[in-house]
């Protein structure tokens, strides 16, 4: 099955050319649709083999190596286009293929009608490809190939709607923003594989060969160099603060591609390299520090922004963004495993409120469609009470809402809950500990809130659509519905496979062991064993434990309550005061002043610093300097251009200054 | 009677100098005598001449061979850079047709001409003689000269061949007055005299006679290669320029000129290199950035690649900045790949524009993506090489300049060649944005390629992409032609 | 015998009488002799190394020289003419239809 591997990557590039290049002849969207779906389905089936494959091994020989062909060889440089399985690649795999496919199932739904139904299908499978190389990929610069080839197709699919200005101007600043972070991923190759060579005679980008010398690896300043250059990198592909704001623009994209680029696979990337490399970065505590504390605060920062929004993606982009944060919080502790735990699960519940969410604007788009009205489809304000009309989107999407918020006994809950306790208990960053563990909470707490919030103004209430267009809202059909039940089994049963010790230890007497983590200790065996050599200890403490996963769960339904409070209990209570006070009557008989006043009272204090923090920070300070920098550019640009007068004067004095420059400096230095 | 020696004279060393001269000017006469105002048939003779010419030179692969008592050598260096020049000039070629047909300057003489200016450039990079490489840049400056301003009714050409002229000759004086003084210095005017002379008296190092010869020389290198601050005559001579000419000059010659450049620099004053690198840096990092900078406000899709051609010979210095092997391997193999995409590039715009150059701007693309395909994903494949997306020949030969300057310890160089490229994306992307994702303002027709243009089109998307996906032989290639 | 000394320097400020020739004067055709000038700086620069090494390599170079020279002249006079017969005008300053 192993020599079976070329085939993940290679199936879906199959259906991308065949789409690509007949796709316009094929005209029949069954057909196209069948032929990418059926592609990824192929590349499932054989990830599942090698899955299985790999399951039946033992431990310390879950690592295999396929090289297909020598891509550059040229003096002390190699580079091989090969594939490396092992448990996290197989991870990987498994979540990039099974979703993926699940989402172009959903895909040929929702699409459907769309104009270039082919172009869609074409670069949805060209990006399925790149991602499947960049996760199987065995060196750095195949790695490399795959990190670009995904920016790519985001930006391709982004500006999918290329009608749209907006989707457009969107997919660029994706693109120009994922290559300033591309450019350190380079810078930390080149790096790394020069540190290497010129000092310990070690000529390789091979990952197995770079862990097999990690040894050689002197924790000092390049390590540390090498490290955050990568982690440059991540901050793009993974919409890090600062190179974040393009993410919650690239909703733009059609909405399935938000939830498998955006939610569940691409922005997942830097966390994938990072634990792919983790044996550097766990030789540089510096490096680590960073890392966890721009996660800790894009989690939180994210999350208070995420508050404030009404645009239904934009909640989810936010929260995104959030999300990936605590992941990146779980590399800088050191807690790959939590890491990669909490990729899959998020992977799962994301991709499932992505693509409710899909299945909410799909119904609102057909609904006001029908009405002939130009109200957002997208604009949470517009929506109430959907759950009697969509039940299968509701109960999918309020699973994965209540799998995010850390409610006890879905997977969210085991993954988060694991990385916040591993922010407070890991060995390596004692003074901030309780500064990460803090920041992870609060943003839990508001992360509980903001879904909740999206939950009770979406499916619960009255409608605030018109009679006529709720009466034409309806479900969506089984290619839409069935993706999201899949996705809603697996955000409640999918993180059984990683129960933490403690409550394994409690519910079952350690019967149930934490499968997940035993799975990919043999890709951190070596920074487990370089901690543990270093005497570097973690907070054991399994009173500690127990309160503070207690306390997180208090925070999150915590925050669980205020939404119910503000959004559900309280909409109803100023109609007692109707006939009492009947010029306040007018004022509240709206919805939307309702909020307004309630935001006023209670919501504001937290809405204004997400507010201040979006519109303030995000939008001016971040995008500002971004955008900034390229104004700055182009209006030098500009000017610079004014040079080339077109005179051949100035250009021959050019030349003549140029010349008496160079010889001056020579000669009198 | 004293007998004079007779020195030892070995033609097979500059047998194809000899092979494609002759071809030229017996096409010259053919031209002459063959009545009739299509001239196609002239394109297909010549790059057969060149296919011919190609055999002759990749023959010699193999240990060097010295000629001319030392003016000519037959070296991998050399051959492969003659490879780059008769690839370019036969991709230039078979574009030329249709657009001196449709710009009715279609004379015959065309084909002899860029031949001539093919022997000026193999001369450039076989000569180890200064003469020699004076004689075979200026062969080739005229040459170009008169290409540049081909179109003898279009003032634009005029005004293109006669900057060109002017600027030309001007930093040829430079050049010439470089050399003299390196040659009174010296007392040679052999790279390899030189080269003994230098290590055997290290003061010369500091004898102004020899340190401004010597950076007249690099200054006029520079002008060829088009580096600033003596790269103010590219936008403007590749904009007047008939397109298919703008092609070939900036593959051919700026190979060229970086061809005579490596082996002066390198070969000649290899004592000096840590003089030469902080020259070599400050140059490639103005050039960069100044082409790069100035692209990003261009509409004119011709000008924007003229400056982003500026720019391109400065990450292909940031490999010279770093003086060594790699970085040298690095520039015979960027060089290599930016004649296929740039090349490309250009056809597809002469399929584009109609006579007299209009619908030029980024603007009139506005549409091209749905109403023409297949052109358009091939023109992003040669924007995404120029770029340097992965997987194609861009990026590695990008991948390997920048690493060579890493190597050698310029990180920050890296950096900001990094950054420009990543600036240049910016501009290349607009391109593709237009073609893509606007819809046009008024309904346009574009012509078809004809078969010539369909060939020079189908090689260079081969090449760019194979180049890219499996560059391993011919990146070991460039390694054995820099193994001085 | 004069020193080379001499030679160098009347070389060097007919180059530089050349150079500044070509910064200042409008007629593309004042330029261009001024250019030639500037090349003649450097042959008169050739024969006094050749002369003063005793190596014959400098009178070869200006032998070449003087050939492109003449090349360049024919050409550089035709690229004029074209221009004149489309321009009316053989100004520098009227070479400006390419810029920014």
């Amino acid at each position: 099955m192993f020599d079976l591997v070329w085939l993940i990557p290679l199936c879906p590039l199959i259906g991308s050319v065949i789409n690509g290049l007949l796709g316009k002849k094929i005209k029949n969207e069954t057909v196209i649709g069948g032929i990418a779906a059926g592609s990824v389905f192929a590349s499932f089936m054989v990830a599942c083999g090698i899955l299985f494959q790999l399951l039946s091994l033992p431990g310390e020989e879950r690592v295999i190596q396929k090289t297909i062909f020598t891509w550059i060889q040229s003096g002390t440089f190699k580079a091989d286009i090969g594939f490396l399985i092992d448990p996290l690649s197989a991870t990987m795999l498994m979540i990039v293929t099974g979703i993926g496919f699940l989402i172009h199932l959903y895909s040929i739904g929702y699409m459907h009608g769309e104009e270039g139904f082919y172009r869609y299908f074409c670069y949805l499978n060209l990006f399925t490809f790149s991602m499947l190389c960049l996760v199987s990929g065995n060196n750095l610069l195949l790695m490399f190939i795959g990190w670009e080839g995904v920016g790519l197709c985001s930006y391709l699919l982004i500006g999918y709607y290329f009608h749209k200005k907006s989707a457009g101007d969107a997919g660029k600043k994706a693109f120009v923003m994922n290559r300033v972070g591309d450019f350190g991923f380079l810078l930390g190759l080149f790096t790394l594989f020069y540190y290497l060579g010129t000092n310990h005679n070690v000529w390789t980008i091979n990952f197995v060969e770079l862990a097999k010398n990690a040894d050689l690896l002197v924790p000092g300043a390049v390590v540390t160099t090498v490290c955050l250059c990568f982690f440059l990198g991540a901050t793009g592909k993974s919409a890090q603060i600062p190179l974040y704001t393009w993410l919650p623009d690239a909703m733009e994209g059609p909405t399935p591609v938000s939830a498998l680029i955006h939610a569940a696979t691409m922005v997942t990337a830097g966390v994938y390299m990072i634990a792919r490399m983790n044996f550097i970065f766990i030789k540089s505590p510096t490096a680590l520090l960073v890392i966890a504390c721009v996660g800790a605060a894009t989690a939180l920062f994210a999350a208070t922004i995420g508050t404030a929004q009404n645009d239904i993606k934009r909640v989810l982009a936010y929260s995104t963004v959030s999300q990936l944060g605590y992941m990146f919080l779980a590399m800088g502790v050191g807690a790959f495993t939590a890491g990669v735990f909490h990729l899959m699960t998020h992977a799962f519940f994301k991709a499932c409120l992505f693509l409710g969410s899909g299945s909410v604007i799909h119904g609102m788009h057909h609904a006001l469609h029908h009405e002939h009205s130009e109200a957002d489809p997208q604009d949470m304000r517009n929506m109430g009470g959907l759950r009697k009309k969509m039940p299968v989107t509701f109960w999918t999407f309020l699973f994965a809402t209540i799998a995010i918020a850390g409610i006890p006994g879905l997977a969210g809950f085991f993954s988060k809950d694991e990385i916040l306790w591993q922010a407070f208990a890991n060995p390596h960053h004692h003074a901030v500990n309780y500064v990460l563990w803090g920041a992870g909470a609060i943003a839990a707490g508001l992360t509980a809130f903001y879904m909740f919030r999206l939950v009770f103004m979406t499916f619960f209430g009255q409608t605030r659509l018109s009679e006529k267009a709720f009466h034409h809202l309806h479900e969506s059909p089984w290619v839409i519905t069935v993706p999201l039940v899949c996705l809603a089994f697996l955000s409640i049963f999918g993180g059984y496979v990683g129960v933490p010790k403690v409550l394994s230890e409690f519910f079952t007497g350690g019967a149930f062991p934490n499968y997940f983590e035993h799975w990919l200790e043999p890709v951190f065996a070596y920074s487990t064993h370089y901690t543990e050599a270093h005497g570097a200890h973690g907070l054991h403490s399994v009173a500690m434990e127990w309160g503070l996963m207690g306390v997180s769960v208090l925070i999150a339904c915590g925050g669980i309550a205020l939404a119910f409070a503000l959004y559900i209990v309280a909409p109803g209570f100023p109609e007692k005061f109707t006939s009492t006070f009947p010029a306040l009557h007018r004022a509240v008989y709206n919805k939307w002043y309702v909020d307004e006043i309630y935001d006023f009272a209670f919501v504001n204090p937290c809405k204004a610093l997400g507010n201040f923090l979006w519109k303030g920070f995000d939008v001016l300070v971040v995008d500002g300097i971004v955008n900034g920098v390229a104004a700055v550019v182009r209006g030098f640009s500009g000017i610079l251009r004014y040079v080339q007068t077109g005179f051949v004067h100035n250009y021959a004095f050019t030349m003549v200054f140029g010349v008496a420059l160079i010889v001056a400096v020579y000669i009198f230095r | 009677m004293e007998t004079i020696a007779m020195p030892a004279i070995n033609l097979a060393v500059i047998m194809p100098e000899i092979l494609l001269s002759c071809i030229a000017m017996v096409l010259l006469l053919v031209n002459v005598f063959v009545p009739g105002n299509n001239k196609a048939y002239l394109g297909y003779l010549s790059i057969i001449g060149l296919a011919v010419t190609a055999a002759s030179a990749v023959g010699g692969w193999g240990p060097s061979v010295s000629a001319f008592n030392g003016s000519v050598v037959q070296d991998n260096f050399a051959i492969f850079f003659k490879v780059i020049f008769l690839i370019s000039a036969g991709l230039a070629i078979l574009i030329s047709d249709r657009y001196m047909v449709q710009e009715d300057c279609n004379q015959g003489e065309l084909y002899p001409m860029i031949l001539f200016a093919t022997v000026g450039m193999m001369l450039m990079a076989s000569g180890t003689d200064l003469m020699v490489i004076f004689l075979g840049l200026e062969l080739l400056s005229i040459c170009l000269y008169v290409l540049a301003g081909w179109n003898r009714d279009n003032l634009k050409s005029n005004e293109a061949g006669l900057k060109y002229f002017l600027l030309g000759a001007f930093s040829t004086g430079f050049l010439l007055y470089g050399m003299a003084l390196t040659y009174g210095a010296t007392g040679s005017t052999k790279i390899q005299a030189i080269s003994s002379y230098v290590m055997g008296n290290p003061g010369v190092a500091s004898n102004p006679l020899f340190v401004v010869g010597m950076l007249l020389i690099a200054v006029g290198f520079s002008f060829k290669i088009a580096a600033a601050p003596f790269h103010m005559w590219t936008p403007d001579v590749y904009q007047g320029a008939p397109t298919p000419m703008t092609a070939f000059m900036s593959a051919g010659p700026k190979a060229a000129g970086f061809a005579a450049f490596i082996r002066v620099m390198i070969f000649a004053f290899p004592m000096l290199r840590a003089e030469w690198s902080d020259l070599l840096w400050i140059l490639a990092v103005l050039t960069m950035t100044v082409g790069n900078i100035i692209a990003l406000s261009q509409d004119n899709v011709k000008r924007m690649l003229a400056y982003s051609s500026i720019a391109h010979a400065g990450y292909a210095l940031v490999g010279f900045a770093a003086v060594n092997a790699e970085g040298a391997a690095g520039i015979l193999f960027y060089m290599l790949s930016y004649a296929f995409m740039n090349i490309g590039a250009f056809a597809v715009i002469i399929l584009i524009t109609k006579k007299g150059e209009v619908n030029g701007n980024v603007q009139d693309l506005a549409g091209f993506g749905h109403k023409k395909p297949l052109l358009a994903m091939v023109l992003s494949i040669f924007l995404f090489s120029l770029a340097g997306m992965p997987p194609t020949a861009g990026f590695i030969g990008k991948f390997y300049l920048f690493s060579a300057a890493i190597k050698a310890g310029y990180v920050w160089l890296a950096i900001i060649g990094v950054l420009n490229s990543a600036a240049s994306l910016y501009y290349y992307l607009r391109v593709m944005v237009f073609m893509y994702m606007k819809d046009p303002e008024e309904d346009f027709e574009w012509a078809g390629a004809t078969p010539a243009i369909a060939v020079c089109l189908l090689v260079a998307v081969g090449a760019t992409l194979v180049l890219g996906v499996v560059p391993g032989t011919v990146l070991e290639l460039a390694q054995k032609a820099v193994q001085f | 015998m004069l020193a080379i000394e001499n030679y160098l320097i009347v070389s060097a400020i007919l180059f530089a009488i050349g150079t500044i020739g070509v910064l200042t004067k409008r007629n593309a055709i004042v330029i261009f002799m001024c250019i030639e000038m500037m090349l003649n700086a450097v042959n008169l620069t050739f024969i006094a190394f050749s002369r003063h090494l005793g190596n014959i390599d400098g009178q070869v170079f200006v032998f070449f020289v003087m050939t492109v020279a003449a090349a360049e002249a024919a050409v550089g006079l035709a690229l004029m003419i074209a221009f004149f017969k489309n321009r009316e005008s053989i100004d520098v300053e009227d070479v400006n239809l390419l810029k920014l």
